[in-house]
């Protein structure tokens, strides 16, 4: 890797040969600060909380009471039974609150997944080449940067019809011009530099000097764009769902319980509105924070700092 | 300038195109047939047809394109579903609440967001920049539905400060049903906000001019607040003129909670009564207008900025 760091600070010759032969990775490198910091810790293992807890609700091994309708208990405040208390038809709100985190990581991955692989792949081709593919590239996120993307999610979404796989794809399809933008600079950057041309010069073709050499050098960019959509899709089943444009009805969904607030919270029902915010509230803080830190790490400007 | 100003608004064209290419794609195209859904199970097929030929779905495709962007240049979208009214004229009229809504909402928190960065920008580096820094991801990490949810709840409901629902038709009057909104909105964007002019701030600080300055002595305070601040002045006007449309556009969440009869809840309104044209005006008028900011912003960089020219 180009920005390998070599360290200086060896004391005799032969450690120093050894440290050169070795060397450590951005990535290695990184990983090393990013351990000594207490919130990059922290919320590294916030974030892993969430994904164990999604895995396991996804695999129906805990919370299985989540749709277990029990008209009795409707609106039930918090008890020892219910920490959250239960929802309009007497379903436990934690169970929900706890199933939704796992509606919530899809549309985070595969939203910001989606609009991850586009950008990445039309910055890279229009920041590589140049030239008429550029200005191709650069009119189509123009043209889908100007439409407000609050709109176009939601014209997409209305268009399609709610339902789970139309929010990832309509976030996924939006949020992408960002990023595109962010990749095509690193790419023109990149595509005249020593290392691209001696791939060249070895018979490197263009697919290959595209995919194999330059995208791991700009990598670290499009893991902290993925963190920002990440938590951006997340806001955004959200706002549809308060539309009437998010997952299906009787998915659990933060979005859905939230927007359920607007009539339960005058009638004196919180624990619904809490439960979905404090999920919500940690998750996105833990991923905002890790990308934050992460950034911080990966910045070659920052090290050995 | 006269040569970039014409240069740059050609430009505008083929994105114009591009927008007319992606909104009849996403409404014409991939919409399938919205009249037969919206005109119901017991429609009759004139009934149907009527509504088609009001969507400008009803010939051919290329005729369908030149319809829509013969409405684009015309400005004329034909009438709502719902409220059977011209789009034009329910623009006309929403458009003032939108307006003295967004418009204090924009000024107070810009002027909040701008002077508490310029403070961290100032104090970077000490325990006050890294707890700014956390609380503004905090209060990034909230839902806007829950700032406006316990807005209205605590100090509209349990406080009975403000109507957390009305609106009045005289400007004067109408100031007690936009103190609340106002409050909201400026708390659940100043996270964002902060960090934003917060970074915008500190690229300035590496730069040369702050070396320069440095070197002859000029105390910190004075460099920040005179020369990065007047520097800064490019990007963050960039930011705000490309923000008027929305200031225009309202927002929908707020419009749509506090029932304030602009543009923002018109689009709400289409959208939960499937108002399929209007919200096919909405998104098309919305980006023509982001354009159309976009190439002030940059008419304007180019005053302000004589190297903008070059490129």
């Amino acid at each position: 890797m180009k920005v390998a760091s070599i360290s200086s600070t060896a004391i005799d010759t032969k450690s120093k040969q050894d440290e050169l032969e070795k060397g450590t990775s951005l990535w290695a490198d990184a990983a090393s600060r990013m351990k000594k910091k207490p919130v990059a810790v922290v919320s590294f293992w916030f974030v892993a909380f969430y994904l164990g807890l999604a895995l396991l609700c996804a695999l129906d091994l805990i919370f299985t009471s989540y749709s277990v309708v029990n008209n009795d208990i409707a609106y039930q405040a918090p008890t020892w039974a219910h920490w959250f208390g239960t929802d309009v038809f007497g379903r436990d709100v934690l169970a929900r609150a706890a199933h939704g985190t796992v509606t919530s990581l899809t549309v985070g991955f595969f939203g910001a997944g989606i609009a991850m692989f586009i950008g990445t792949f039309f910055g890279a081709i229009g920041g590589y080449f140049g030239g008429k593919i550029d200005d191709l590239v650069v009119w189509l996120y123009t043209t889908v940067d100007t439409i407000p993307g609050i709109l176009l999610v939601v014209s997409f979404s209305f268009v399609m019809g709610p339902s789970l796989k139309t929010v990832c794809l309509a976030i996924g399809l939006t949020a992408w011009v960002g990023h595109c933008r962010i990749i095509r600079g690193e790419y023109i950057k990149h595509r005249d530099q020593d290392y691209v041309q001696g791939a060249a010069a070895l018979g490197a073709g263009h697919i290959r000097r595209i995919f194999l050499h330059i995208l791991p050098n700009v990598f670290h960019l499009i893991l902290i764009n993925f963190s920002l959509g990440f938590v951006g899709a997340i806001k955004s089943e959200v706002i549809l769902s308060f539309l009437g444009l998010g997952v299906e009805p009787g998915t659990p969904s933060w979005g859905v319980m939230i927007n359920d607030a607007k009539q339960e919270l005058f009638r004196g029902v919180w624990w619904g509105l809490a439960a979905a915010t404090i999920f919500m509230f940690f998750l996105v803080l833990a991923v905002n924070l890790f990308n934050s830190e992460l950034r911080d790490a990966l910045d070659p400007k920052l090290k050995n700092k | 300038m006269l040569k970039f100003a014409i240069r740059r608004t050609l430009y505008m064209f083929p994105i114009l195109f591009g927008i007319a290419l992606v909104t009849f794609l996403l409404f014409n195209v991939a919409g399938g047939d919205p009249a037969a859904q919206a005109a119901g199970k017991y429609a009759t097929a004139e009934k149907i047809q009527e509504m088609r030929e009001s969507l400008g779905i009803a010939g051919p495709l290329h005729e369908q394109f030149f319809g829509h962007l013969k409405q684009m240049a015309t400005f004329d979208f034909g009438r709502s579903w719902s409220t059977k009214q011209t789009i034009r004229s329910m623009i006309f009229s929403g458009i003032g609440a939108s307006v003295s809504l967004m418009v204090p909402v924009y000024v107070i928190s810009l002027i909040l967001a701008i002077s508490l960065a310029l403070l961290v920008a100032f104090l970077r580096g000490t325990f006050f920049d890294g707890a700014t820094l956390v609380v503004s991801l905090a209060l990034m990490s909230i839902s806007s539905l829950v700032y406006i949810l316990a807005g209205q709840y605590f100090v509209g409901y349990e406080l009975g400060l403000f109507p957390i629902n009305g609106w009045d038709s005289s400007l004067i009057a109408r100031w007690q049903y936009l103190v609340l909104p106002t409050l909201i909105f400026v708390v659940l964007s100043l996270g964002s906000n902060v960090l934003f002019y917060r970074t915008v701030f500190l690229d300035q600080m590496y730069q040369d001019y702050v070396r320069t300055a440095r070197s002859k002595g000029l105390a910190d305070r004075v460099i920040l607040f005179k020369h990065v601040l007047r520097n800064a002045m490019i990007p963050i006007i960039t930011v705000v003129v490309t923000q008027l449309p929305f200031m225009i556009l309202g927002s929908l969440l707020l419009e749509s909670f506090f029932g304030i009869p602009g543009l923002g809840r018109m689009i709400v309104d289409a959208i939960q009564s499937s108002d399929f044209p209007v919200i096919k005006a909405m998104t098309t008028i919305t980006a023509i207008l982001v354009l159309v900011f976009q190439l002030v912003a940059d008419l304007l960089y180019a005053v302000v900025d004589p190297r903008v020219q070059v490129r």
